[in-house]
């Protein structure tokens, strides 16, 4: 029989080893929400729709990250929706850059910074280099651009906002939309019910396990647990070298429901275990909510509030819950590592 | 290589470098912070030259090698955008992988200098000259200027970056160089001294829009119909200063290096009392004159242009020089298929310049070189015939050296 990957060692073999419990003792993590700065660094002036969670993980990353930060946006709602001349919410300095650009444009600053603080061309200080690219702009146009960052060692996050579709243009599917979930591009009709039938792709495993400089990797949903986003954020900042994490942005718009549950549908996202939370930290995998403890609320109790999964049949509702079954039963690192058995080591 | 003739306090030293050494020298006297880099023929040598300062410790740095041509474009923006001097370059379909990033750097207004090292565009794949990769950003924002030897590739980099970052242009710069012919030839050129280039070329400062937690500024957010016009107007201005600023440069560069550039938008060679006149942007420059020494020596009233800037492209100024002849021939090293009277791209822009000109020569357009083909001394000759025979009627197209009807054999038709 063929030898499958192995849990922790399968991280491992792939990137750096070894965690140490001292990593973030400079991170001045959150302990309460006590502890979280009243200064807004993203405040009023973008033009977002109400109960807009993408919007929330740009107030939360700037919040964690403070003033001393530079950060440019890749086109999509958070630059359209968050941006419109002379009415700028950025406290901190803030650049758009193109739609595939965001690990790029990471790049850029921190090289430019380095050089010219090296140089004594300005005074050398820790300034946090961070872009924000969308799903479609970070996990599919821009993915050999933000590879390409993770590759070198800058210090800088790049954060994956995934509102599940190309938002900005009007809800269009992307590779990271749901499986069966209706957008403008896959509606639902009489012939195809399920347009969209592609399963979401593992954007942030794949980097992690991909570039050897990266320390820091996590999955993340705005309000829940709570602070545990911001800690993140922290983390990545304070670890030094390229960082990414990957969020989960309920969307009223794009996912048709009344945005006064958006806190509720990030919650169910995690709790159902469609959306698993961990970081990988230098090639360790830790979960911040461990669904494999929890018993899992059933999938069903989050698609059916959600107006693009209204089509759905019974079928469709135990097809979503055995891949999730699947994935938290039957992976080698659920939500991180594949299938036993999809990938093996040839005799 | 050395030899006394150099003036020791400008020039530290002579040396055979190609046209891609030549502009890794200047790159590095400039003292650039950031430079990306991805490859492609033929523009590579420059990157592979900066990749060996920086191994010896010659150069300091910051040195990205790019995931593709968007990202080391999006790279040297970004970088240009923190306030660091900033280099890139590319070549053929390379440049245009990038245009996204080319068309928002210009936009941005943010002062980065490349090199292109022309190159024929995909497909078939062909790695001979062509102009049209440069050409594909003359709309948008770019300073685009040709070198056509070493030396002035060298001198016209500094140039470049003393023109791109002057506070009244804050455009980008295309240095573009022949592939093969100036990319790969090696010629004798004289390296100045870091000294020489700081008292040229003062320090990159992007002053109230540099990104930087001391200056919090949102750059580029959403327009509407609300300020866009503005904007584009506040480049086309920017366009129109840079005329001022490439004839105070070019003053200063003669004054700090002894050099001896007369009008910096392009040289005019024998053109006192021609009657005829050759316009054409890069190599093609060395059969040029050589084919136009020769006709002078028979008595053909015939001199060559050879254009530097072609943007902002120096219409007035080419009205001026050629106020006195009776016919002109474009040299295009580019096609534009289907433009006006199916002419190149400069030929068009040559011909819109004269279109207000008092004498308003004939104008006939030369399509050749194409994909690195050469044009030899014979050929311009051929051209200087054509122009002075051309009675205003017929074909105001020939192509030069192109196998015509089914390919077979270099049938020479058209004009002569
Ligand atoms: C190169 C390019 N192609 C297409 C577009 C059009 N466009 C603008 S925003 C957008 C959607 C971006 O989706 P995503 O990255 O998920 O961000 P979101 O809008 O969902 O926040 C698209 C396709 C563009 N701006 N640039
Ligand atoms: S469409 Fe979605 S991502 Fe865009 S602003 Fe509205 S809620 Fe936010
Ligand atoms: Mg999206």
């Amino acid at each position: 029989m063929a030898q499958g990957w192995r849990g922790k060692e399968a991280i491992e073999m792939a990137t750096t080893t070894g965690v140490s419990k001292e990593e973030f003792k400079n991170a001045k993590l959150y302990k309460s929400v006590h502890g979280i700065d009243m200064e807004e660094f993203y405040t009023s002036g973008h033009r977002t729709c109400q109960g807009c969670e993408s919007a929330l993980v740009m107030r939360d990353f700037v919040k964690a990250s403070g003033p001393r930060t530079v950060v440019t946006g890749a086109t999509g709602c958070m630059y359209v929706a968050n941006t419109s001349y002379m009415t700028t919410p950025w406290v901190v300095p803030w650049m758009h850059t193109q739609l595939g650009g965001g690990g790029a444009s990471a790049v850029g600053m921190a090289a430019g910074l380095r050089a010219l603080m090296r140089k004594g061309k300005i005074p050398d200080e820790k300034i946090n280099v961070i872009n924000f690219s969308g799903d479609l702009g970070g996990g599919d146009m821009g993915l050999g651009g933000i590879s390409g960052a993770l590759q070198t060692d800058y210090d800088m996050l790049i954060i994956i906002y995934d509102n599940e579709s190309a938002a900005n243009t009007d809800i269009q599917a992307t590779n990271m939309t749901p499986w069966g979930a209706q957008t403008t591009f896959t509606p639902t009709g009489s012939k195809k019910r399920i347009m969209h039938d592609k399963w979401k792709k593992n954007v942030a495993p794949m980097l992690a396990i991909g570039h050897p400089n990266c320390k820091y990797v996590a999955t993340a949903c705005a309000t829940f647990p709570p602070m545990d986003y911001m800690n993140k954020v922290k983390k990545a900042l304070s670890i030094g070298g390229p960082t990414l994490i990957h969020t989960m942005d309920p969307c009223p718009k794009g996912w048709d429901y009344h945005p006064r549950y958006s806190g509720d549908l990030g919650q169910l996202a995690i709790k159902t275990g469609i959306f698993p939370l961990y970081e990988i930290i230098k090639g360790e995998v830790n979960y911040t909510y461990d669904a494999r403890k929890t018993k899992r609320v059933p999938v069903r109790e989050y698609l059916e509030k959600q107006g693009r999964f209204s089509h759905f049949i019974e079928d469709d509702f135990e097809f979503v819950q055995s891949r999730v079954d699947e994935m938290w039963n039957d992976w080698e690192i659920p939500g991180v590592a594949p299938i036993k058995g999809w990938l093996s080591v040839r005799r | 290589m050395t030899t006394e003739l150099v003036d020791r306090k400008i020039y530290e030293r002579e040396e055979l470098a190609t046209g891609t050494d030549a502009v890794a020298h200047a790159v590095r006297l400039a003292d650039v912070d950031v430079f990306s880099a991805y490859p492609i023929r033929p523009y590579t040598g420059v990157m592979d030259r900066l990749a060996k300062f920086i191994a010896d410790g010659k150069f300091d740095s910051e040195y990205i090698i790019a995931d593709g041509e968007h990202s080391q474009f999006e790279i040297a923006k970004h970088a240009s955008s923190v306030g660091a001097r900033a280099f890139a370059g590319s070549s053929g379909t390379g440049w245009l992988y990038a245009t996204e990033a080319l068309a928002a750097t210009a936009t941005d207004r943010l002062p980065l200098v490349a090199l292109v090292g022309n190159r024929a565009l995909d497909d078939p794949g062909a790695f001979g000259v062509e102009h049209n990769d440069a050409m594909l950003v003359r709309d948008l924002g770019w300073l685009i200027v040709w070198a056509s030897t070493a030396q002035e590739a060298l001198d016209t980099t500094l140039i470049a970056y003393r023109v791109a970052e002057d506070p009244s242009v804050m455009m980008p710069c295309a240095v573009a160089i022949d592939g093969g012919y100036l990319t790969h030839s090696q010629h004798i050129v004289k390296i100045p001294t870091k000294e020489a280039v700081q008292k040229f070329l003062p320090p990159y400062n992007l002053g109230t829009r540099r990104m930087h937690p001391d200056n919090p500024v949102s750059i580029a957010p959403q327009i509407n119909e609300d300020w866009g016009m503005e904007i584009r107007r506040q480049n086309w201005e920017a366009a129109r200063r840079a005329r001022g600023v490439i004839y105070r440069a070019y003053k200063e560069y003669n004054e700090v290096f002894h050099s001896s550039y007369a009008n910096p938008f392009f040289e005019e060679f024998m053109m006192e009392d021609a009657e005829i006149a050759l316009i054409g942007m890069g190599t093609v420059t060395s059969a040029a004159k050589a084919a136009v020494k020769l006709l002078r020596e028979k008595g053909v009233k015939v001199g060559y242009v050879k254009l530097r800037w072609f943007r902002p492209f120096p219409a007035e100024e080419l009205r001026e020089s050629l106020s006195e002849v009776r016919a002109v021939g474009v040299i295009d090293r580019d096609f534009a298929h289907g433009g006006p009277d199916d002419g190149g791209v400069l030929f068009n822009d040559v011909r819109a310049a004269l279109y207000h000109s008092s004498n308003r020569p004939q104008i006939v357009d030369f399509i050749g070189g194409l994909a690195g083909r050469e044009i030899s001394i014979e050929d311009v000759a051929r051209m200087v015939r054509i122009t002075a025979n051309h009675k205003g009627e017929g074909e105001l197209v020939t192509w030069i050296r192109v196998r015509e009807g089914n390919g077979a054999g270099m049938e020479r038709k058209g004009g002569d």
